[in-house]
Protein backbone atom coordinates (compact mmCIF):
# COMPACT_ATOMS: atom_id res chain seq x y z
CA UNK A 1 0.00 0.00 0.00
CA UNK A 2 2.69 2.31 0.69
CA UNK A 3 4.48 1.41 -2.33
CA UNK A 4 1.74 2.66 -4.13
CA UNK A 5 1.28 5.98 -1.97
CA UNK A 6 4.14 6.71 -3.35
CA UNK A 7 4.06 5.49 -6.71
CA UNK A 8 1.41 7.94 -6.97
CA UNK A 9 3.27 11.38 -5.20
CA UNK A 10 6.15 10.57 -7.46
CA UNK A 11 3.95 10.39 -10.29
CA UNK A 12 1.95 13.30 -9.63
CA UNK A 13 5.25 15.37 -8.96
CA UNK A 14 5.85 14.26 -12.77
CA UNK A 15 3.01 15.78 -13.97
CA UNK A 16 3.06 19.36 -11.64
CA UNK A 17 6.74 19.80 -13.21
CA UNK A 18 5.68 18.77 -16.34
CA UNK A 19 3.40 21.42 -16.43
CA UNK A 20 5.61 24.14 -15.32
CA UNK A 21 7.81 23.16 -17.51
CA UNK A 22 5.19 23.94 -20.19
CA UNK A 23 3.88 27.06 -18.91
CA UNK A 24 7.27 28.94 -17.88
CA UNK A 25 8.91 31.32 -20.10
CA UNK A 26 12.20 31.92 -18.50
CA UNK A 27 14.39 29.27 -20.08
CA UNK A 28 16.80 28.94 -17.11
CA UNK A 29 14.13 28.19 -14.51
CA UNK A 30 12.78 25.40 -17.45
CA UNK A 31 16.05 24.05 -17.78
CA UNK A 32 16.65 23.29 -13.74
CA UNK A 33 12.65 22.13 -13.80
CA UNK A 34 13.87 19.65 -16.35
CA UNK A 35 16.80 18.54 -14.03
CA UNK A 36 14.19 17.77 -11.07
CA UNK A 37 11.73 16.09 -13.36
CA UNK A 38 14.50 13.88 -14.54
CA UNK A 39 15.19 12.97 -10.62
CA UNK A 40 11.18 12.09 -10.07
CA UNK A 41 11.32 10.00 -12.92
CA UNK A 42 14.39 8.51 -11.61
CA UNK A 43 13.09 7.94 -7.96
CA UNK A 44 10.06 6.51 -9.81
CA UNK A 45 12.19 4.00 -11.94
CA UNK A 46 13.47 2.46 -8.50
CA UNK A 47 10.21 2.20 -7.50
CA UNK A 48 9.07 0.30 -10.06
CA UNK A 49 12.28 -2.21 -9.35
CA UNK A 50 14.05 -0.70 -12.29
CA UNK A 51 17.28 0.09 -10.57
CA UNK A 52 19.61 0.07 -13.60
CA UNK A 53 17.82 2.46 -15.39
CA UNK A 54 17.01 4.64 -12.10
CA UNK A 55 20.83 4.67 -11.93
CA UNK A 56 21.44 5.87 -15.66
CA UNK A 57 18.43 8.73 -15.79
CA UNK A 58 20.23 10.19 -12.87
CA UNK A 59 23.15 10.26 -14.09
CA UNK A 60 22.25 11.65 -17.54
CA UNK A 61 19.06 13.29 -17.51
CA UNK A 62 19.84 15.02 -13.94
CA UNK A 63 23.31 15.37 -14.96
CA UNK A 64 24.77 15.55 -18.14
CA UNK A 65 21.27 16.91 -20.29
CA UNK A 66 21.13 19.87 -17.28
CA UNK A 67 24.94 20.78 -18.15
CA UNK A 68 24.40 20.75 -22.07
CA UNK A 69 21.19 22.82 -21.88
CA UNK A 70 22.55 25.38 -19.56
CA UNK A 71 25.88 25.74 -22.30
CA UNK A 72 23.39 26.01 -25.08
CA UNK A 73 21.73 28.81 -22.88
CA UNK A 74 24.81 30.83 -22.33
CA UNK A 75 25.19 30.54 -26.20
CA UNK A 76 21.72 31.18 -26.77
CA UNK A 77 19.62 33.55 -24.83
CA UNK A 78 17.75 32.32 -21.71
CA UNK A 79 13.92 34.12 -22.61
CA UNK A 80 11.28 32.58 -24.63
CA UNK A 81 9.35 35.18 -26.40
CA UNK A 82 5.35 34.31 -26.25
CA UNK A 83 4.16 32.79 -29.07
CA UNK A 84 2.02 34.61 -31.71
CA UNK A 85 0.19 31.61 -32.76
CA UNK A 86 -3.48 30.97 -31.47
CA UNK A 87 -2.78 27.83 -29.44
CA UNK A 88 -6.33 25.84 -30.23
CA UNK A 89 -4.88 23.37 -33.18
CA UNK A 90 -2.43 22.33 -31.29
CA UNK A 91 -4.72 22.16 -28.07
CA UNK A 92 -7.22 20.53 -30.06
CA UNK A 93 -4.18 17.78 -31.75
CA UNK A 94 -2.93 16.57 -28.59
CA UNK A 95 -6.46 16.33 -26.40
CA UNK A 96 -8.01 13.87 -28.89
CA UNK A 97 -4.48 12.00 -28.99
CA UNK A 98 -4.22 11.92 -25.51
CA UNK A 99 -8.37 10.71 -25.32
CA UNK A 100 -7.63 8.15 -28.10
CA UNK A 101 -4.50 6.45 -26.35
CA UNK A 102 -6.37 6.82 -22.71
CA UNK A 103 -9.01 4.75 -24.32
CA UNK A 104 -6.84 2.49 -25.39
CA UNK A 105 -5.00 1.97 -22.07
CA UNK A 106 -8.67 0.07 -20.66
CA UNK A 107 -7.12 -2.64 -23.20
CA UNK A 108 -3.76 -3.08 -21.03
CA UNK A 109 -2.82 -5.54 -18.77
CA UNK A 110 -3.61 -4.19 -15.14
CA UNK A 111 -0.23 -2.84 -13.62
CA UNK A 112 1.68 -5.33 -12.26
CA UNK A 113 0.43 -8.61 -13.39
CA UNK A 114 2.70 -11.05 -13.82
CA UNK A 115 0.57 -12.64 -16.28
CA UNK A 116 1.16 -9.74 -18.64
CA UNK A 117 1.80 -10.69 -22.20
CA UNK A 118 5.19 -8.79 -21.88
CA UNK A 119 6.18 -11.10 -19.34
CA UNK A 120 5.66 -14.21 -20.71
CA UNK A 121 7.53 -14.04 -24.14
CA UNK A 122 11.44 -14.16 -23.48
CA UNK A 123 11.65 -12.83 -19.80
CA UNK A 124 10.92 -16.25 -18.08
CA UNK A 125 14.07 -17.55 -19.99
CA UNK A 126 16.35 -14.71 -19.18
CA UNK A 127 15.46 -15.08 -15.38
CA UNK A 128 15.33 -18.96 -15.18
CA UNK A 129 18.25 -19.68 -17.74
CA UNK A 130 21.14 -16.87 -17.49
CA UNK A 131 22.55 -17.80 -14.09
CA UNK A 132 23.66 -21.14 -15.27
CA UNK A 133 24.30 -19.66 -18.95
CA UNK A 134 26.24 -16.17 -18.52
CA UNK A 135 27.32 -16.54 -14.75
CA UNK A 136 25.90 -12.89 -13.30
CA UNK A 137 23.28 -12.25 -10.88
CA UNK A 138 22.60 -8.70 -12.69
CA UNK A 139 19.82 -10.04 -15.15
CA UNK A 140 20.11 -6.66 -17.01
CA UNK A 141 23.68 -6.86 -17.53
CA UNK A 142 23.75 -10.11 -19.26
CA UNK A 143 20.52 -9.04 -21.17
CA UNK A 144 22.76 -6.06 -22.67
CA UNK A 145 25.92 -7.58 -23.09
CA UNK A 146 25.72 -10.66 -23.65
CA UNK A 147 22.30 -11.72 -25.42
CA UNK A 148 21.37 -8.73 -27.06
CA UNK A 149 25.16 -7.76 -27.37
CA UNK A 150 24.20 -6.91 -31.21
CA UNK A 151 21.65 -4.08 -30.06
CA UNK A 152 24.42 -2.89 -27.96
CA UNK A 153 26.72 -2.67 -30.39
CA UNK A 154 24.24 -0.78 -32.43
CA UNK A 155 23.95 2.21 -29.46
CA UNK A 156 27.22 2.58 -29.04
CA UNK A 157 27.55 3.30 -32.67
CA UNK A 158 25.06 5.69 -32.18
CA UNK A 159 26.67 7.27 -29.54
CA UNK A 160 29.64 7.46 -31.53
CA UNK A 161 28.16 9.29 -34.32
CA UNK A 162 26.28 11.52 -32.33
CA UNK A 163 29.79 12.44 -31.07
CA UNK A 164 30.65 12.95 -34.57
CA UNK A 165 27.83 14.86 -35.43
CA UNK A 166 28.47 17.22 -32.96
CA UNK A 167 31.91 17.52 -33.89
CA UNK A 168 31.18 18.33 -37.21
CA UNK A 169 28.58 21.48 -35.99
CA UNK A 170 30.86 22.57 -33.18
CA UNK A 171 33.80 21.75 -33.95
CA UNK A 172 35.40 24.27 -36.48
CA UNK A 173 35.70 28.44 -35.03
CA UNK A 174 32.92 30.48 -35.31
CA UNK A 175 32.25 31.94 -38.66
CA UNK A 176 34.49 29.13 -40.26
CA UNK A 177 31.22 28.91 -43.14
CA UNK A 178 32.59 32.31 -44.44
CA UNK A 179 32.92 29.78 -47.12
CA UNK A 180 30.00 28.72 -47.84
CA UNK A 181 28.56 32.28 -48.64
CA UNK A 182 31.44 33.14 -50.81
CA UNK A 183 29.97 30.66 -53.15
CA UNK A 184 29.03 32.61 -56.22
CA UNK A 185 32.27 34.18 -56.94
CA UNK A 186 33.52 30.53 -57.03
CA UNK A 187 30.46 29.70 -59.73
CA UNK A 188 31.65 32.70 -61.59
CA UNK A 189 34.86 30.99 -62.10
CA UNK A 190 33.52 27.97 -62.71
CA UNK A 191 31.34 29.44 -65.23
CA UNK A 192 34.74 31.30 -66.51
CA UNK A 193 36.46 28.26 -66.95
CA UNK A 194 33.39 26.69 -69.08
CA UNK A 195 33.62 29.82 -71.64
CA UNK A 196 37.16 29.11 -71.69
CA UNK A 197 37.30 25.71 -72.61
CA UNK A 198 34.09 26.78 -75.34
CA UNK B 1 -13.36 2.37 -9.90
CA UNK B 2 -10.90 2.85 -7.21
CA UNK B 3 -9.49 -0.72 -8.53
CA UNK B 4 -9.54 0.45 -12.48
CA UNK B 5 -7.59 3.91 -11.11
CA UNK B 6 -4.82 2.02 -9.66
CA UNK B 7 -4.63 -0.57 -12.39
CA UNK B 8 -4.14 2.62 -14.47
CA UNK B 9 -2.82 4.90 -13.18
CA UNK B 10 0.73 4.76 -14.22
CA UNK B 11 -0.37 4.61 -17.61
CA UNK B 12 -2.64 7.32 -17.85
CA UNK B 13 0.44 9.36 -16.24
CA UNK B 14 2.20 8.33 -19.11
CA UNK B 15 0.23 9.65 -21.51
CA UNK B 16 -0.55 12.86 -19.76
CA UNK B 17 3.32 13.49 -19.56
CA UNK B 18 3.68 12.51 -23.02
CA UNK B 19 1.02 15.24 -24.33
CA UNK B 20 2.41 17.69 -22.54
CA UNK B 21 5.77 17.19 -24.39
CA UNK B 22 4.13 16.96 -27.25
CA UNK B 23 2.23 19.97 -27.05
CA UNK B 24 5.02 22.05 -26.12
CA UNK B 25 7.32 20.69 -29.00
CA UNK B 26 4.38 21.64 -31.43
CA UNK B 27 2.93 24.77 -29.73
CA UNK B 28 5.84 26.71 -28.09
CA UNK B 29 8.22 28.32 -30.82
CA UNK B 30 11.39 28.50 -28.69
CA UNK B 31 13.31 26.01 -29.81
CA UNK B 32 15.38 24.91 -26.81
CA UNK B 33 12.26 24.53 -25.23
CA UNK B 34 10.79 22.17 -27.58
CA UNK B 35 13.58 20.40 -27.37
CA UNK B 36 13.02 20.11 -23.50
CA UNK B 37 9.62 19.38 -24.32
CA UNK B 38 10.98 16.10 -26.81
CA UNK B 39 12.73 15.03 -23.47
CA UNK B 40 9.60 14.89 -22.19
CA UNK B 41 7.75 12.80 -24.43
CA UNK B 42 10.78 10.53 -24.31
CA UNK B 43 10.59 9.92 -20.58
CA UNK B 44 6.95 9.24 -20.38
CA UNK B 45 7.95 6.37 -23.08
CA UNK B 46 10.16 5.34 -20.36
CA UNK B 47 7.62 5.03 -18.06
CA UNK B 48 5.50 3.76 -19.81
CA UNK B 49 7.90 0.83 -20.92
CA UNK B 50 9.41 0.08 -17.03
CA UNK B 51 5.52 0.04 -15.50
CA UNK B 52 4.38 -2.58 -18.04
CA UNK B 53 7.79 -4.69 -16.92
CA UNK B 54 6.65 -4.29 -13.05
CA UNK B 55 5.27 -7.61 -11.17
CA UNK B 56 3.70 -7.02 -8.42
CA UNK B 57 5.44 -8.47 -5.27
CA UNK B 58 8.55 -8.42 -7.28
CA UNK B 59 11.99 -7.19 -7.10
CA UNK B 60 14.48 -5.94 -8.89
CA UNK B 61 15.96 -8.59 -11.62
CA UNK B 62 19.32 -8.93 -9.61
CA UNK B 63 19.44 -12.64 -8.90
CA UNK B 64 19.68 -13.85 -4.89
CA UNK B 65 18.16 -17.12 -3.49
CA UNK B 66 15.92 -14.79 -1.50
CA UNK B 67 13.76 -13.72 -3.69
CA UNK B 68 11.62 -16.03 -6.23
CA UNK B 69 9.31 -13.01 -8.03
CA UNK B 70 11.44 -10.66 -10.43
CA UNK B 71 10.49 -7.93 -12.69
CA UNK B 72 10.90 -8.04 -15.83
CA UNK B 73 14.49 -7.20 -17.41
CA UNK B 74 13.70 -6.89 -20.96
CA UNK B 75 12.05 -3.73 -20.58
CA UNK B 76 14.75 -2.40 -18.62
CA UNK B 77 17.72 -3.06 -21.27
CA UNK B 78 15.41 -1.78 -24.25
CA UNK B 79 14.75 1.65 -21.91
CA UNK B 80 18.46 2.05 -20.33
CA UNK B 81 20.35 2.04 -23.87
CA UNK B 82 17.40 4.52 -24.94
CA UNK B 83 18.22 6.90 -22.36
CA UNK B 84 21.84 7.20 -23.48
CA UNK B 85 21.07 7.37 -26.79
CA UNK B 86 18.68 10.08 -26.00
CA UNK B 87 21.20 12.41 -24.59
CA UNK B 88 23.27 12.34 -27.25
CA UNK B 89 20.54 13.36 -29.74
CA UNK B 90 19.59 16.08 -27.19
CA UNK B 91 23.21 17.12 -27.59
CA UNK B 92 22.58 17.22 -31.48
CA UNK B 93 19.71 18.58 -30.99
CA UNK B 94 21.49 21.26 -29.10
CA UNK B 95 24.21 21.65 -31.23
CA UNK B 96 22.09 22.53 -33.94
CA UNK B 97 20.14 24.98 -31.86
CA UNK B 98 23.41 26.79 -31.41
CA UNK B 99 24.46 26.81 -35.47
CA UNK B 100 21.14 28.05 -35.99
CA UNK B 101 21.51 30.96 -33.58
CA UNK B 102 24.88 31.93 -34.86
CA UNK B 103 23.92 32.23 -38.42
CA UNK B 104 20.02 34.08 -37.50
CA UNK B 105 20.65 35.39 -34.39
CA UNK B 106 17.63 34.10 -32.73
CA UNK B 107 16.16 30.61 -31.67
CA UNK B 108 12.07 31.48 -31.83
CA UNK B 109 10.75 29.97 -34.46
CA UNK B 110 8.29 32.60 -35.63
CA UNK B 111 11.34 34.70 -36.10
CA UNK B 112 13.23 32.10 -38.42
CA UNK B 113 10.16 31.84 -40.43
CA UNK B 114 10.00 35.74 -41.29
CA UNK B 115 13.66 35.71 -42.06
CA UNK B 116 13.28 32.67 -44.24
CA UNK B 117 10.69 34.34 -45.92
CA UNK B 118 12.54 37.34 -46.51
CA UNK B 119 15.47 35.71 -48.45
CA UNK C 1 35.43 30.87 -11.22
CA UNK C 2 38.90 31.26 -9.86
CA UNK C 3 37.96 32.97 -6.44
CA UNK C 4 35.15 30.63 -5.03
CA UNK C 5 37.50 28.69 -3.05
CA UNK C 6 34.95 26.36 -1.11
CA UNK C 7 33.95 25.43 -5.12
CA UNK C 8 37.50 24.63 -5.77
CA UNK C 9 38.73 22.82 -3.04
CA UNK C 10 35.66 20.90 -2.51
CA UNK C 11 35.36 19.56 -5.70
CA UNK C 12 39.56 18.90 -5.64
CA UNK C 13 38.32 16.35 -3.05
CA UNK C 14 35.41 14.78 -5.02
CA UNK C 15 36.96 14.39 -8.24
CA UNK C 16 38.76 11.54 -7.46
CA UNK C 17 35.83 10.05 -5.42
CA UNK C 18 33.58 10.46 -8.55
CA UNK C 19 36.21 8.77 -11.02
CA UNK C 20 36.88 5.93 -8.45
CA UNK C 21 32.77 5.60 -8.11
CA UNK C 22 32.52 5.41 -11.81
CA UNK C 23 35.62 2.60 -11.75
CA UNK C 24 33.49 0.72 -9.54
CA UNK C 25 30.24 1.49 -11.39
CA UNK C 26 31.93 0.04 -14.36
CA UNK C 27 33.51 -3.58 -13.10
CA UNK C 28 30.88 -3.53 -10.52
CA UNK C 29 28.03 -3.83 -12.95
CA UNK C 30 27.68 -7.62 -13.02
CA UNK C 31 26.86 -8.10 -9.79
CA UNK C 32 24.74 -4.67 -8.82
CA UNK C 33 23.58 -2.21 -10.94
CA UNK C 34 25.81 -0.26 -13.08
CA UNK C 35 27.63 -1.06 -16.07
CA UNK C 36 29.57 0.83 -19.08
CA UNK C 37 26.63 3.18 -20.11
CA UNK C 38 26.53 4.59 -16.49
CA UNK C 39 30.23 4.85 -15.63
CA UNK C 40 30.91 6.14 -18.44
CA UNK C 41 28.52 9.47 -17.59
CA UNK C 42 29.75 9.53 -14.65
CA UNK C 43 33.70 9.58 -15.16
CA UNK C 44 32.60 12.02 -17.96
CA UNK C 45 31.11 14.39 -15.05
CA UNK C 46 34.40 14.15 -13.10
CA UNK C 47 36.12 15.76 -16.12
CA UNK C 48 33.16 18.75 -16.96
CA UNK C 49 33.33 19.36 -12.75
CA UNK C 50 36.77 20.34 -13.73
CA UNK C 51 36.37 22.03 -16.54
CA UNK C 52 33.57 23.99 -15.08
CA UNK C 53 35.51 24.79 -12.10
CA UNK C 54 38.88 25.25 -13.38
CA UNK C 55 38.22 26.73 -16.75
CA UNK C 56 38.30 24.68 -20.30
CA UNK C 57 42.22 25.35 -20.85
CA UNK C 58 42.83 23.70 -17.66
CA UNK C 59 40.48 20.76 -18.67
CA UNK C 60 41.79 20.45 -21.90
CA UNK C 61 45.13 19.99 -20.50
CA UNK C 62 44.27 16.97 -18.30
CA UNK C 63 41.96 15.59 -21.40
CA UNK C 64 43.56 16.15 -24.40
CA UNK C 65 41.17 17.01 -27.29
CA UNK C 66 42.79 14.62 -29.97
CA UNK C 67 43.24 11.99 -27.29
CA UNK C 68 39.49 11.76 -26.37
CA UNK C 69 38.15 11.82 -29.62
CA UNK C 70 40.38 8.89 -30.72
CA UNK C 71 39.11 7.16 -27.97
CA UNK C 72 35.81 7.76 -28.66
CA UNK C 73 36.58 5.63 -32.04
CA UNK C 74 38.61 2.88 -30.03
CA UNK C 75 35.37 2.08 -27.52
CA UNK C 76 33.49 0.94 -30.47
CA UNK C 77 36.38 -0.51 -32.07
CA UNK C 78 36.81 -2.51 -28.74
CA UNK C 79 33.40 -4.06 -28.81
CA UNK C 80 33.23 -4.66 -32.27
CA UNK C 81 36.55 -6.41 -31.95
CA UNK C 82 35.28 -8.50 -28.93
CA UNK C 83 32.94 -9.98 -31.60
CA UNK C 84 35.47 -10.64 -33.82
CA UNK C 85 37.47 -12.42 -31.34
CA UNK C 86 34.61 -14.56 -30.90
CA UNK C 87 34.54 -15.08 -34.84
CA UNK C 88 37.91 -16.31 -34.78
CA UNK C 89 37.73 -18.45 -32.21
CA UNK C 90 34.92 -20.52 -34.13
CA UNK C 91 31.37 -18.90 -32.52
CA UNK C 92 29.48 -16.80 -33.60
CA UNK C 93 29.85 -12.81 -33.91
CA UNK C 94 29.72 -11.58 -30.17
CA UNK C 95 29.33 -14.64 -28.88
CA UNK C 96 31.79 -15.32 -26.06
CA UNK C 97 31.43 -18.74 -24.69
CA UNK C 98 34.96 -19.41 -26.16
CA UNK C 99 36.81 -16.76 -25.03
CA UNK C 100 37.46 -18.67 -22.03
CA UNK C 101 38.17 -21.90 -20.73
CA UNK C 102 34.53 -22.77 -19.93
CA UNK C 103 31.58 -21.16 -21.46
CA UNK C 104 30.51 -19.34 -18.33
CA UNK C 105 34.26 -18.06 -17.76
CA UNK C 106 34.54 -16.96 -21.62
CA UNK C 107 31.28 -14.76 -20.97
CA UNK C 108 32.37 -13.22 -17.52
CA UNK C 109 35.49 -11.58 -20.13
CA UNK C 110 33.42 -11.11 -22.76
CA UNK C 111 31.15 -8.70 -20.65
CA UNK C 112 34.01 -7.07 -18.77
CA UNK C 113 35.85 -6.03 -22.26
CA UNK C 114 32.95 -4.83 -24.46
CA UNK C 115 31.23 -3.16 -20.82
CA UNK C 116 34.59 -1.31 -20.97
CA UNK C 117 34.55 -0.62 -24.70
CA UNK C 118 30.65 1.39 -24.01
CA UNK C 119 31.96 3.13 -21.22
CA UNK C 120 35.34 4.63 -22.98
CA UNK C 121 32.88 5.89 -25.91
CA UNK C 122 30.34 7.21 -23.55
CA UNK C 123 32.96 9.09 -21.45
CA UNK C 124 34.93 10.35 -24.28
CA UNK C 125 31.64 11.18 -26.43
CA UNK C 126 30.20 13.21 -23.17
CA UNK C 127 33.68 14.68 -22.55
CA UNK C 128 34.23 15.85 -26.31
CA UNK C 129 30.47 17.36 -26.02
CA UNK C 130 30.74 19.54 -22.89
CA UNK C 131 33.90 20.73 -24.40
CA UNK C 132 32.49 21.88 -28.38
CA UNK C 133 30.06 23.16 -26.05
CA UNK C 134 32.00 25.20 -23.17
CA UNK C 135 34.30 26.16 -26.24
CA UNK C 136 31.82 28.08 -28.17
CA UNK C 137 32.57 31.75 -28.68
CA UNK C 138 29.17 33.43 -28.12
Amino acid sequence: MIITLVDIALLTFMGATAFAILRLRSLFAVVMLSGVYSLLAASMFVALDAVDVAFTEAAVGAGISTVLMMATLALTGERERPSRHTPYVPLAVVLITGAALIYATFDMPPFGAADAPVNLHVAPRYLNDSFAEVGLPNVVTSVLASYRGYDTLGEVTVIFTAGVAVMLLLGGRKGDDAGIKNEPPEDDTGADDGGSAA
Amino acid sequence: MLQVVLEHYNYWIAILLMMVGFYTVVARGNLVKKLVGLNIFQTSVFLLYISMAKVTGGTAPILDDRFQVYSNPLPHVLILTAIVVGVATTALGLALVVRIRESYGTIEEDELDLMDGET
Amino acid sequence: MRHHRVLRIISKLLIPFIMLFALYVQFHGDFGPGGGFQAGVIFASAFILYGLIFGLENARKVAPPSVVTRLIAAGVLIYAGTGYAGLIGGANFLDYNVLGATPVAGQHLGILVIEFGVGTTVAAAMITIFFLFAGRER
